[in-house]
């Protein structure tokens, strides 16, 4: 079986955080516990869209020691491929889901003597749930969180008024922008710094912390991709001797499991390497989406990661 | 020159580099011996605007020279036992984009390597250049003693006594390699002892 | 059922002995007539009833002996025991993973009562009662790790994962197969493993390691291991081979079969929920050669692997000098009838001994 266990679960409660952000909580259907898990963790949530299932990973954002309840965020996504918009148009409370056990491929390190946190928009999500076993384990942190405006803060206000001495707010539209050279250059040694947020975010704050000489480990970064859209093609499984046609609005790995594939997957988000496939033949382009594969790798044409990447062209085989 | 070539080993044996620039607000570095060529050969001007020296020259005369560099500071210490409070007391005040150079014997590197990864700088991002002895800090496993300047092998633990064979197995937390009992299973018959590299 | 604990010990006067219900269930590491590397992981969820794979963590009859003589090891050397410091989150979660799977898969042996941070934990076969606040280690006597490994049969190491790598940050060591955990904390999985001969070359480890990173919650993992031990000896330590390594010119061919032992580790891996490090229990069990020939499978099977087995790996294992008397013994088991796949003993159906 591909990824990893899976919990049975109802959605017991769905709050509108802000325009474009609801948050979701669940339970186990059982009444039973759910596993604790380490703060930056993930969950990837079924979603039955008609004809379509979607696996999309959502952070973890409730305390980590709470087993009654996992919450998630989800931000609306008009232009993406329908999965944000099932979760805030389709799922009511007392919907029956299935989720997966929790994942961490943004754990803290926690030899640090102190964690930086650098949050961007919904990108806040993963620190909700590491503040809370900082402040359980007695953690030193500190967080700068940049949102576009006041009104679409997700849990600003909840931060600021417990953590007004480690959460800093930076609006866009007021111009607030994080010192982040002053912010690097005094952390002291020992500091882990972390960043979720936009890409542009991400790569600012990696070639800033490298251009000040900080350590490549000690600089942490998650970024989930959410599959894109794309032209349909055509791809022969070698393997489960099929050949399959990935849709507009499917990713690759979503259409070998709607053939009945059991392909290997984590994430789902270009960031694991579980699904990582060899490339047995192939005459076109690949559109690689990934962050795991290096550059030549992708330039190689010998590995593709199906559940981001596309590919267009005229023949497409996989050892899968 | 004072450098060696050491041969191919397991992976737990550290492999020594070559120091170079890096970017960075300060830079420590620290060296014993025939390390301060390495210091040396990576020293710019800019550099030493912000860099620490900390040397231990063991009888060698490289002290002018590293002092005409023209750090920010430097510091000329009769051992390394007498340089620790003063490393631990500069990594106290360091920053992240601190950057740390390494250079000199493997017990120094080891040594001052352990009191950096203690302060909290990953050990991967520690540089490091092997100069001059290539005697080892050997750990004896059966009573834990450190034996300095290791040259032959085997040779005799300075705490216990016991003939001990050298091992390429190496501890960054203890910063030594491991020295295991010759003659367990035939007591007293002990080869002789050649040096470590032919 | 109810396990009759067994009056026995593992140095001295070595009265350790397998009963018919220990040797039966032996986990015999062969399941062909060869040995050699490789990434031999399977799900760990549970096997045959009785075997040693039902359960979580194993409880057979030398727990109590096994759980006395690693007291004594830590009493001469509290260094076989260390945690480094951000480890403490990962013994809070290993003693947690314990005590629920102790308590639910034998629950006439060990109770577990939580009422929020309120634990009670009762181990009737030691004879322990203690109540505690989860994640306060002030209100236990040890730390968690250590406390709750000194009530569970074989070694526990604790490894930390970052930078796609897993790091040896703790660990409860005195039943190992020759290694340091003194010398080895902090150490990465390339380097604990450095001294490993032919596996780094043939790729073993970095597969071994990718698989390893990837274990997630609620999905444990399994493999066994072997080595060849001379007397009932737990305590294989470096630390303490000037002592030990002796033994092993004591063998002869009168003694061979009641003092030559296979050594076999049953390696399990779990994901820890709120630490993220990866708990990798190394469970020894130990049968000697005469009764390991009671099985005529086993007899005919570990001939063959010893007599075939690389130069490099006799000599890893530590038995190369004893070799040649290993194989005059086994030569007797064998009598050149082939042997069914696996590696349980079907001594039901496997033809007797033709010699």
């Amino acid at each position: 079986m591909s990824g990893a266990e899976k919990i049975d679960v109802t959605v017991t409660e769905i709050v509108p955080v802000n325009a474009l952000v609801k948050r979701f909580k669940f339970e186990r259907r059982d009444g039973g516990l759910l596993p604790t898990f380490s703060g930056g963790a993930h969950t990837v949530v079924e979603m039955k869209d008609g004809d379509i299932t979607r696996l999309n990973p959502y952070s973890l954002m409730s305390d980590p020691m709470d087993q009654s309840a996992y919450t998630i965020s989800v931000r609306r996504d008009d232009e993406g491929r329908g999965g944000s918009l099932f979760m805030h148009n389709k799922v009511s409370v007392g919907d029956e889901m299935v989720i997966s056990y929790p994942v961490n491929l943004f754990s803290l390190d926690l030899r640090a003597k102190k964690h930086l946190f650098l949050a961007g928009g919904i990108g806040i999500t993963p620190f909700l749930s590491q503040i809370k076993q900082c402040e359980r384990l007695g953690d030193a942190w500190e967080l700068h969180y940049a949102c576009r405006n006041a009104a679409l803060g997700s849990y600003v206000d909840e931060l600021t008024a417990a953590h007004p001495f480690e959460a800093h707010v930076y609006y866009d539209d007021e111009k607030q922008v994080i010192a982040l050279e002053n912010l690097l250059n005094g952390q002291p040694i020992g500091t882990h710094v972390y960043v979720c947020g936009p890409k542009g975010m991400i790569t600012w704050v990696r070639a800033t912390a490298e251009k000040l000489g900080w350590p490549r480990e000690a600089v942490h970064y998650e970024e989930f991709l959410a599959p894109q859209p794309g032209k349909p093609f055509e791809v022969r499984l070698a393997v489960s001797n099929k050949t399959i046609q990935v849709g507009k609005d499917e990713s690759l790995l979503e259409a070998m499991e709607r053939s009945g594939v059991d392909a290997p997957y984590l994430c789902r988000g270009g960031a694991c390497g579980q699904c990582e496939t060899r490339v047995i033949d192939y005459a076109g382009a690949f559109i690689h989406r990934d962050h795991w594969l290096e550059d030549d790798e992708h330039a190689s044409g010998e590995k593709i990661m199906p559940c981001v990447s596309r590919f267009e062209g005229k023949t497409l085989v996989l050892d899968r | 020159m004072s450098k060696f070539e050491f041969p191919k080993s397991i992976l737990s044996r550290p492999v020594w580099g070559t120091l170079e620039p890096r970017r960075g607000l300060h830079h420590l570095m620290i060296a014993d011996a025939e390390g301060a060529e390495a210091i040396l050969d990576v020293a710019t001007p800019e550099m030493m605007e912000s860099a620490h020296i900390i040397f231990i020259p063991k009888g060698t005369d490289y002290a002018k020279r590293l002092r005409a560099l023209n750090p920010a500071q430097f510091y000329d210490g009769p051992s390394y036992a007498a340089s620790v409070t003063r490393i631990q007391r500069v990594l106290l005040g360091a920053k992240m984009s601190t950057q740390v150079y390494l250079s000199g014997t493997e017990s120094l590197m080891g040594q001052a390597m352990l009191e950096c990864t203690n302060a909290g700088i990953p050990h991967t991002a520690i540089q490091t250049e092997h100069r001059g002895s290539t005697a080892r800090r050997m750990q004896c496993v059966h009573c834990k003693g450190f034996t300095e300047d290791v040259a032959i092998d085997p040779f005799v633990c300075s705490h216990c006594g016991l003939n001990l064979f050298v091992r390429d197995h190496y501890s960054r937390r203890y910063a030594a390699y491991q020295g295991v009992c010759v003659d367990a299973e035939d007591p007293g018959n002990v080869p002789p002892s050649k040096g470590i590299y032919p | 059922m109810t396990i009759q604990f067994n009056d026995e010990t593992f140095r001295g006067d070595y009265s350790f002995k397998n009963s018919d219900w220990a040797i039966q269930r032996f986990p015999f590491p062969f399941h062909e007539d060869s040995y050699m590397y490789s990434v031999n992981m399977e799900q760990h969820r549970g096997g045959p009833k009785g075997s040693i794979y039902e359960k979580r963590f194993d409880v057979d009859e030398h727990y109590l002996a096994e759980m006395r003589d690693r007291a004594m090891v830590l009493d001469d050397d509290p260094l076989r025991c260390q945690s480094l410091p951000h480890m403490t989150l990962a013994g809070w979660d290993l003693l947690e993973l314990i005590m629920v799977s102790k308590s639910e898969d034998y629950p006439d042996l060990f109770e577990l009562h939580r009422n929020g941070d309120q634990w009670r934990w009762i181990n009737k076969p030691m004879g322990i009662d203690d109540s505690f606040t989860f994640l306060d280690a002030a209100t236990l006597p040890y730390g968690p790790m250590e406390y709750i490994t000194r009530q569970a049969q074989g070694d526990f190491a604790v490894l930390d994962q970052r930078d796609d790598n897993l790091w040896m940050d703790a660990g409860m060591i005195t039943t190992q197969a020759d290694w340091s955990l003194d010398f080895d904390i902090g150490m990465n999985f390339f380097e604990w493993h450095a001294p490993v001969p032919l596996a780094h070359e043939k790729g073993i480890f970095v597969r071994a390691l990718k698989f390893l990173l990837n274990i997630q919650q609620g999905a444990p993992a399994r493999r066994l291991n072997w080595t060849m031990t001379v007397n009932p000896l737990l305590d294989t330590s470096p630390e303490n081979y000037h002592k030990w390594g002796v033994q092993k010119t004591e063998i002869t061919p009168e003694n061979i079969g009641s003092k030559q032992h296979l050594r076999v580790e049953l390696q399990t891996f779990f994901r820890l929920p709120r630490s993220n490090a990866l708990v990798f229990p190394i469970r020894c069990y130990l049968c000697n050669f005469q009764d390991l020939m009671s099985m005529p499978k086993w007899g005919r099977r570990l001939h063959r692997v010893i007599r075939d087995l690389p130069e490099e790996l006799a000599t890893y294992k530590g038995f190369i000098d004893n070799r040649p008397m290993m194989l005059d013994y086994l030569e007797k088991f064998d009598d050149g009838l082939p042997t069914s796949p696996g590696i349980w003993p079907e001594f039901e159906t496997e033809p007797p001994l033709q010699k």
